[in-house]
């Protein structure tokens, strides 16, 4: 075991760790505050926020030599011996003249300011600057520049850490963004008539610890302080990248990414932040709705009414046209837990009844960026889990939509339970043509759409905002999504839909649920004792890497606040 | 040294003195003939050290000892660097060693990158020297079409490339690594050490970096020998000082009757360079104040004035170093916040903008003093103008490079040796505001653009 020595408190770390000074004191509980240090992109060691001063420690005599100069904490490995001393009064000026000199031109436009509440420039400055402002300079300009279709920079708030521009050139590799003028005139901007317009463009609104750039998308639309944060999973495709929904008053205001070096490291795409116009869509499914006698429209249907309506429909349809003819079809955007209570309670209607898989949308390719980054062509988050919860309840191949199309289309099934969750645009009239020679269809989705037109019954369900489950990505990594949002009114969660097909009591509980999987389904075996929050490996085995070692949330550095510097801040606090 | 006789200026004012006749009339290229005549790169690496060369460019680095830190037995590229981006201001020895005996600087080249075993060599030259780029590039032409660049020159095994590159009017690029990202095509942000560039340099291989007048030093070590160059100059006073050897070129500019560059043993004092070369400062007037070696090194007062500029006197007076050697002299009449507003405004508008400290540090000196200047300064002024000195650099280590160095020592000098002055003057030009004590209210008396 190493151990570096951080203001006098000795923390141990693994031999094999390469972890620099922030890291290292972070383990021990010692904030070193910086703006332009970023775990995933490379060093510049430029906002020299981080200065600490460093020595080496003689194993043999004890002695302690220290560097005379200020060191940059991000640029220092933490090595067996290393000294670091982050509280003396140099270190101290060092971080109240950055502070001073970062607020010089800045515009302290706070009350207008979407990164406030959320702002390292205002915390350090709480934590790390002076009281009093000593510039003397006129500093309100702000001026506004559009990047990209989800960037805007508000040039004055910059504090040129650069993370934006190596972002574009070491993780998107795209490379728009850059630094034009010298000095105190420097600032970010794009190379004329080049946006930046890749999907990964939302990354560096996240990036940036200050309010400089923003997100077009969520730009004045809640305080910071307002949302609570809620665990997700993003459902845009097989990745999986772990999430984050912020939410106020039920509404959901914007979608981060959430570090979990299992899946996505730091970063989301743009299709799975900025594309949830879904989750609070006018169009949405209000209740259960019941075709007419004769075609014309639709009736609603009480929820106490509906489900034994639909459960004598199944059950008359095996009664009369045996099990065979009656097929499930199991969305890939189900969550796991969903997906099994369907799947039993299919084989609870008929043993025979069988299951199909969903439609997995594919894209061409997939799309991977120069840091390793990908959009998988498979657009669903779910099908290895749905898959392996189908092999658990019918031995052999998983049917897909395509099969279920043929069978429907060969006259082998008269009835489907059809469930959907996902707004889609393969969903055409052409492809929901074919289920028109369906005796009955039961729909069950969020959106209307060409496929629940035609169906008898649509059961409303809910988008993955609004409900607690497990996804399993493209490699087999199982993750656990919170709820954020309660469903749409007139809507139910899916899996207590299911539940109560099944007839169970009381409330769904996805926790539950996924344990009783883990006991029945080897496949989900490691869930047993619960999800954590990297989430699990199913197929490779190998162990999950947490995610809570290596500073790794991109919305905020510093889970702990030290109060130096100020006498007015060291005020006890409760 | 009365007698001394002009070594790195010899053919300077010859006729054609930039001409590859006119430079091997007057002996030029015997050293690498020498060298390639028998010499290996280690003989010509510790010759160079035990000559005592250090640095011309600023820092004063020994030559010979930077060359050890390039790895060994690496497989190659190495490259050289030669640094002609000479930026600081009043400093132009770089300029006449290349306009007027380049095959001078080409000979010292080539020996260096013997010694370093660098094939190719990058010559940096700012925009600002277009009859430099031009000598230089057509004695650079001369040298191919006469099979002294190029491959196996001499029949031997050794081969070099000299490729021109000019720079776009950058100060910054006249740091060693700000310059390897420049000829790399990137911005020239100074980049952070380790690792430094005889591990690292340009194109991600070792890199020597050294100055124009430190390699026009070579030739004249390789054909005198060591116990020559040692004898000018001033010898080592202890085991912390390794001496100033060897030839220097002083420009002395400003106030004094004759501008120019003269050559003369390191050592010479202020003093000496005006009344025996700058014929005395100018008008008749008095001498106020000097800078030692480019603006970046800080500030002399005239009473400093004898002590000698070698590499360790200017320290010993509180400024930064000898640097280029570049004397700007002052007279009577220049009030000391003249002086400081023109170094910080060069400095404002010079730094890169990467690290925080010199960024604002630099532009925030500069407006506290246009303020000044405005007749609106404040006594507080003064300390905060010290602060922003002591606070910036790599000396406090809050930099990468030493830019930042530059712009504090100005102001650390004036504040320590001047503050008298300054002091009278912001209470004569600001009689009714200058005990004002907040920033807000100062804010209030005047309201500055930028």
């Amino acid at each position: 075991m190493a151990v570096i020595t951080v203001d006098g408190k000795d923390i141990e770390i693994g031999d094999s760790e390469r972890l620099n000074v922030i890291q290292a004191a972070d383990r021990g509980g010692v904030a070193i505050p910086f703006y332009c240090w970023h775990p995933g992109l490379s060093v510049v060691a430029s906002c020299r926020m981080c200065l600490v001063e460093v020595g080496q420690k003689n194993k043999d005599t004890g002695e302690v030599a220290m560097q005379p100069r200020l060191v940059p904490a991000c640029q220092t490995p933490a090595k067996d011996g290393t000294v670091v001393v982050t509280e003396s009064a140099k270190v101290k000026a060092n971080q109240n003249f950055v502070q001073e000199g970062l607020l010089l031109d800045h515009p302290i436009d706070c009350p207008i300011c979407d990164q406030a509440g959320e702002c390292w420039l205002q915390d350090y400055y709480f934590n790390y600057g002076h009281q009093k402002r000593r510039a003397d300079v006129k500093p309100f300009t702000s001026r506004r520049k559009d990047l990209g279709e989800h960037v805007t920079l508000f040039v004055d708030r910059c504090v040129m850490c650069s993370r934006c521009v190596r972002f574009t050139r070491e993780v998107s590799g795209e490379g728009e963004l850059q630094v034009i003028q010298r000095g105190a005139h420097a600032e970010i901007d794009i190379f004329p008539n080049h946006p930046i317009n890749n999907t990964l463009s939302g990354n560096v609104n996240d990036l940036c610890p200050v309010g400089a750039l923003c997100s077009k998308d969520f730009l004045y639309n809640q305080r910071v302080w307002f949302m609570e944060p809620h665990n997700s999973v993003c459902t845009g495709c097989s990745t999986g990248c772990s999430t984050q929904l912020h939410v106020s008053e039920n509404k959901l205001h914007r979608i981060q990414p959430r570090y979990n070096p299992n899946a996505n490291d730091w970063w989301m795409c743009d299709i799975g932040r900025f594309e949830n116009g879904h989750v609070h869509a006018e169009e949405r499914i209000d209740g259960v709705k019941r075709k007419k006698a004769d075609g014309s429209g639709w009736d609603d249907v009480l929820w106490n009414d509906a489900l034994p309506e639909v459960e004598k429909l199944l059950k008359d349809a095996v009664t009369q046209h045996g099990g065979k003819q009656v097929a499930f079809v199991l969305s890939p955007f189900l969550t796991v837990e969903e997906a099994y209570l369907l799947g039993t309670y299919a084989k609870q209607v008929s043993p025979d009844a069988p299951l199909f898989l969903g439609k997995v949308p594919v894209v061409e390719a997939d799309e991977t960026f120069k840091a390793g980054f990908t959009i998988r062509k498979e657009r669903a988050p779910n099908r290895v889990g749905v898959e392996a919860v189908i092999k658990h309840f019918q031995a052999g191949e998983v049917p897909g939509w395509d099969a279920f199309k043929l069978a429907v289309e060969s006259g082998s099934l008269r009835v489907a339970y059809v469930t959907g969750n996902a707004p889609a645009v393969w969903n055409t009239d052409s492809e929901a043509s074919v289920l028109e020679k369906l005796h009955k269809l039961v729909v069950h989705d969020m959106l209307p759409s060409p496929i629940a037109r035609k169906a008898h019954y649509i059961v409303p369900g809910v988008s993955s905002a609004e409900k607690d489950g497990c996804y399993v990505n493209h490699n087999g990594l199982l993750q656990a999504t919170e709820w954020g949002v309660r469903p749409t009114l007139g809507a139910h969660v899916d899996g207590q839909t299911f539940s109560e097909y099944l007839g169970r009591k009381g409330m769904y509980h996805a926790a539950s649920v996924i344990r009783e999987v883990a006991q029945k389904l080897p496949f989900f075996a490691r869930a047993v004792d619960g999800v954590p929050e990297a989430g699990l490996n199913l197929i490779t085995g190998s162990e999950i890497r947490p995610t809570t070692t290596e500073l790794g949330t991109v919305t905020h550095p510093l889970p702990t606040f030290r109060s130096v510097g100020s006498p007015l801040l060291e005020v006890e606090r409760v | 040294m009365a007698d001394f006789e002009p070594v790195l200026l010899a053919n300077v004012g010859k006729a054609d003195s930039w001409t590859l006749p006119v430079y091997e009339q007057n002996g030029g290229y015997q050293a690498i003939r020498k060298v390639l005549g028998g010499m290996s790169p280690v003989d010509v690496i510790e010759t160079v050290k035990s000559s005592g060369l250090r640095g011309r460019g600023g820092a004063g680095f020994p030559t010979g000892l930077k060359w050890t830190f390039l790895p060994k037995d690496h497989p190659g590229p190495i490259y050289m660097c030669v640094n002609a981006d000479e930026s600081e201001p009043a400093t132009f020895n770089n300029r006449i060693l290349m306009e007027d005996d380049p095959h001078q600087v080409i000979e010292g080249i080539m020996l260096g990158c013997f010694a370093t075993r660098a094939r190719v060599a990058y010559l940096y030259i700012r925009v600002e020297y277009p009859t430099a780029y031009k000598r230089l590039q057509s004695a650079i032409d001369e040298c191919y079409a006469t099979g002294k660049l190029g491959q196996n020159i001499n029949g031997t095994d050794f081969s070099l490339d000299i490729f021109l590159h000019r720079g776009a009017a950058a100060y910054i690029c006249g740091e060693e690594t700000g310059l390897i990202e420049s000829l790399e095509g990137k911005r020239a942000w100074p980049r952070i050490k380790p690792p430094f560039p005889a591990v690292e340099g340009a194109f991600r291989k070792p890199t020597v970096v050294n100055n124009i007048e430190t390699l026009a030093c070579l030739p004249h070590i390789i054909n005198r020998g060591v116990d020559w160059f040692k004898s000018i100059g001033i010898p080592s006073t202890g085991p912390r000082d390794p001496g100033s050897y060897g030839p220097k070129l002083y420009c002395v500019s400003g106030h004094v009757e004759k501008p120019g560059c003269y050559e003369a043993p390191l050592g010479l004092t202020t003093r000496e360079l005006i009344e025996r070369f700058g014929g005395g400062v100018w008008k008749g007037r008095k001498g106020k104040m000097s800078v030692p070696g480019g603006v970046s090194m800080g500030l002399m007062t005239e009473k400093e004035w004898d002590i000698p500029l070698d590499f360790a006197g200017p320290g010993k007076v509180g400024c930064l170093g000898l640097g280029t050697a570049a004397v700007t002299v002052m007279d009577e009449t220049v009030g000391i916040f003249d002086y400081l507003t023109y170094t910080c405004r060069f400095f404002a508008h010079e730094s890169c903008g990467q690290c925080t400290p010199c960024r604002e540090g630099t532009s925030w000196s500069e407006r506290i003093l246009q303020r000044i200047m405005a007749g609106k300064g404040r006594l507080k002024d003064i300390e905060l103008l010290n602060t922003i000195g002591n606070s910036i650099g790599i000396t406090p280590g809050t930099t990468i490079c030493g830019l930042a160095d530059g712009a504090a020592w100005p102001m650390k000098n004036a504040v320590t040796k001047y503050r008298d002055e300054m002091e009278a003057f912001i209470k004569k030009t600001n009689p009714n505001g200058w005990g004002v004590e907040d920033a807000v209210e100062a804010l209030q008396l005047v309201q500055l653009g930028h």
